[in-house]
């Protein structure tokens, strides 16, 4: 898959501060169209932090974002759910007690012309988009909390495609999820690469990051340690990376916590 | 409708049971408490006819019972969206009150001035004043709850004191009587304070119709999407049950005749002639309050299932961070259930004043409660998320059901405290083991 020039995601020189902790400390990330960009670090490294802040779930307290090169600010999820920009939590922010098509359009129902629920024409929406996912599916009417976590998967996969994302962010995907059904959000995340969709994959495990990602980002303390190309590198050295922030001998790194420390000061010179 | 909010599972896939009670109840989709809390009915009934020596299932009786039951079923409307969206409202009874001072002072000092007495738009402003109030004083306890983020049990709390000291502050502990009379006929009093046998079998049979027309579209619905289908004669005994019931209560509310006095003005005012001998059966029909707990059980329902604003409040009671990254706007919903519950609060009180025909500032009191455990009977869950609006109705019956057989059988009122709290316990108690056994 060709890289385009302009990426479609670029967090620019992004921090996030809660009180005196440093959430995310001038971090810059870019994904392209049709790449998927794998998120890694230990725990506390502001990977779910930095995507928050794309999602329009946190603000950030300084830095810019840009989509297809424009600059945007992304308030709240509503924003960034117009700019193309869908998220699958990792808790899969289902409500429980409704049932999967409530879920899909949770937030954008649609709506008869007597401004009461069009229940049909979402019901009609949500096996369409469901039968791309999972074809054996039939418990619509259930509650989501009757599903499986591959089904309940499914219904937070589905909101995020019915709206056309372009720009999907996947927290820990696969964590709760057995071996088949691990396998079908692999061959999931390949089919929404081909549509030219980008993907920031969030993961522990780097098994998974190496299968699925064409680029890896490492954070570590809220800093970007840099995004190195898959096949640049080893696993060990991206734990490496994790783990110790150092940075793989024969891979070239971007965007590192000191290359934008740097820009940032040319930037302010230059002023 | 009743039988789509459950969480039992209703597949094909499930293994048809031998029993013929489990198969009746696969096949018409009933939900179990429901039929539990019929069933629960349906022993209080006979058993205080029993114990009342033949008097508690009487048309008399029961036409009572409907008026009694009206407040509180009102007021469990609202409480069924306060509890579903994980909050708690303790001040409904005194809002009551509060609110029934403001339209008793608006009937009997502030009104007569400007208007003379038993002027006809003298109603229409007091409801409206009181209407007002509800919105106002339940919005502003919505806002302190929702955007300045005080929890409800709080703050509704300090609204059942402070509320309930601007009762009595309004008249000075007066009691103010005597109301409008247009007003009263929301007491379900006197001669037009219900419908008469005509337009009681009207309502019966829309009611009627209503339930035909749903199983029908119900039906009409799943073909479409290809679920599985009820079997036609789960549907039809479905119909059958509705509208025998419909059309049993009907007859027995229409068994019930104005008493003599009353039925002798009410022959006269309306030019009917009296017999030379024995007396004339006129039927009340059903109470004016009946049918406005009625009508607002059909707006809330229809509230909570068909509108966008309905479904967040699920959505908020199921889940809240869902309901916020899905970029709804949780704080304006919870304000707006406050201020859907201040409203069914000042409904009440033009109920229960009007019932009374004063206004006194102890109006409501433990109404909270009532509302509460009529609610929490009624299916809906305290953990949020879960409830409907039948369910909080059939638990008001229930509990009225049994203060009124227990005043029946002349047990004093700190008994009958007893047995409601520990009938309450109970019944959350039996509804836990049984969501417990079936997840």
């Amino acid at each position: 898959m060709a890289t385009d020039s302009v990426p479609l995601v670029e967090m620019r020189n992004v921090s996030v501060a809660f009180g005196g902790i440093h959430a995310v400390d001038h971090a810059t990330l870019t994904l392209f169209a049709g790449e998927v960009v794998g998120l890694v670090g230990g725990n506390g490294a502001g990977k779910s932090t930095l995507m928050k802040v794309l999602s329009g779930a946190y603000h950030a307290d300084s830095g810019q974002i840009l989509i297809e090169g424009k600059p945007v600010t992304i308030n709240n999820p509503r924003d960034a759910k117009a700019l193309g920009i869908e998220t699958i939590y990792q808790q899969l922010a289902l409500a429980d007690n409704v049932d999967a098509s409530a879920n899909v359009f949770l937030g954008r129902e649609l709506m008869t012309t007597w401004k009461t629920l069009d229940d049909v024409a979402m019901e009609a929406a949500t096996r369409k988009v469901m039968g791309r996912l999972n074809p054996a599916f039939r418990r619509f009417k259930n509650p989501v909390k009757d599903l499986s976590g591959g089904q309940r998967q499914s219904v937070a996969i589905a909101r995020a495609i019915h709206f056309n994302a372009r720009i999907l962010i996947m927290d820990e995907p696969t964590a709760a999820l057995g071996p088949a059904e691990t396998a079908q959000v692999r061959d999931l995340i390949r089919q929404l690469q081909k549509e030219g969709i980008g993907i920031f994959l969030i993961s522990h495990d780097i098994h998974d990051v190496f299968d699925l990602s064409n680029r890896i980002a490492v954070m570590k303390n809220g800093r970007m340690v840099g995004t190195v190309n898959k096949n640049e590198v080893t696993s060990d050295e991206v734990l490496g990376m994790i783990i110790g922030g150092t940075r793989p001998a024969n891979a070239h790194v971007m965007n590192s916590y000191e290359e934008t420390r740097a820009a940032e000061k040319t930037t302010a010179a230059a002023v | 409708m009743v039988v789509e909010v459950t969480g039992a599972p209703t597949q094909r896939a499930e293994p048809p049971s031998a029993n013929i009670i489990s198969r009746f109840m696969q096949a018409t989709e009933i939900d179990p408490r429901l039929l539990g809390m019929i069933i629960a009915l349906v022993i209080i009934g006979l058993g205080f006819q029993f114990a009342s020596g033949g008097v508690f299932l009487t048309p008399r009786n029961l036409w009572n019972l409907s008026v009694q039951t009206a407040t509180i079923a009102v007021l469990a409307n609202g409480m069924v969206l306060i509890i579903v969206s994980r909050n708690i409202d303790l001040s409904v009874g005194s809002l009551m009150g509060f609110i029934g001072m403001i339209m008793g002072v608006m009937q009997t000092s502030l009104l007569p001035p400007l208007l003379g007495y038993d002027h006809p738009a003298t109603w229409i402003i007091t409801v409206l004043a009181g209407v007002v109030a509800g919105v106002v004083l339940g919005g502003f306890q919505g806002y302190i709850i929702a955007y300045l983020q005080v929890p409800a049990f709080i703050v509704t709390l300090g609204g059942l004191l402070v509320w309930r000291g601007a009762a009595w502050w309004v008249a000075s502990g007066k009691t103010l009587a005597p109301l409008d009379t247009t007003f009263q006929i929301f007491g379900g009093g006197g001669s037009n304070g219900s419908i008469g046998a005509t337009a009681s079998w009207v309502v019966g049979a829309l009611v009627c119709l209503a339930i035909v027309a749903a199983i029908i579209t119900t039906r009409r619905q799943r073909q479409r999407f290809n679920f599985p289908l009820r079997p036609v004669w789960a549907e039809v005994t479905l119909v059958v049950i509705g509208c025998a019931a419909t059309i049993g209560a009907i007859w027995v509310i229409n068994a019930y005749p104005m008493p003599v006095g009353l039925a002798q003005r009410y022959a006269a005012a309306h030019n009917i002639p009296w017999p030379a001998d024995g007396d004339l059966f006129i039927s009340l029909g059903i109470a004016i309050p009946v049918l406005i707990a009625i009508g607002c059980a059909i707006v809330v329902s229809f509230i909570a299932s068909r509108t966008r604003f309905g479904r967040y409040v699920f959505a908020i009671g199921g889940n809240p961070e869902a309901a916020e990254l899905g970029g709804i706007n949780t704080r304006w919903v919870i304000l707006k259930t406050f201020v859907l519950m201040g409203v069914l609060c000042a409904i009440a009180a033009v109920i229960a004043t009007a019932r009374l025909n004063a206004a006194t500032n102890s109006l409501g009191t433990n109404n909270e409660l009532y509302t509460i455990a009529a609610t929490i009977i009624g299916g809906t869950s305290f953990a949020g998320g879960i409830g409907t609006i039948p369910g909080a109705m059939l638990g008001a019956l229930l509990m009225q059901s049994l203060q009124s057989g227990m005043q029946l059988m002349g047990i004093d009122s700190p008994l009958q405290n007893i047995v409601v709290g520990a009938v309450l316990v109970m019944a959350v108690g039996i509804d836990t083991w049984y969501r417990r056994r079936a997840a």
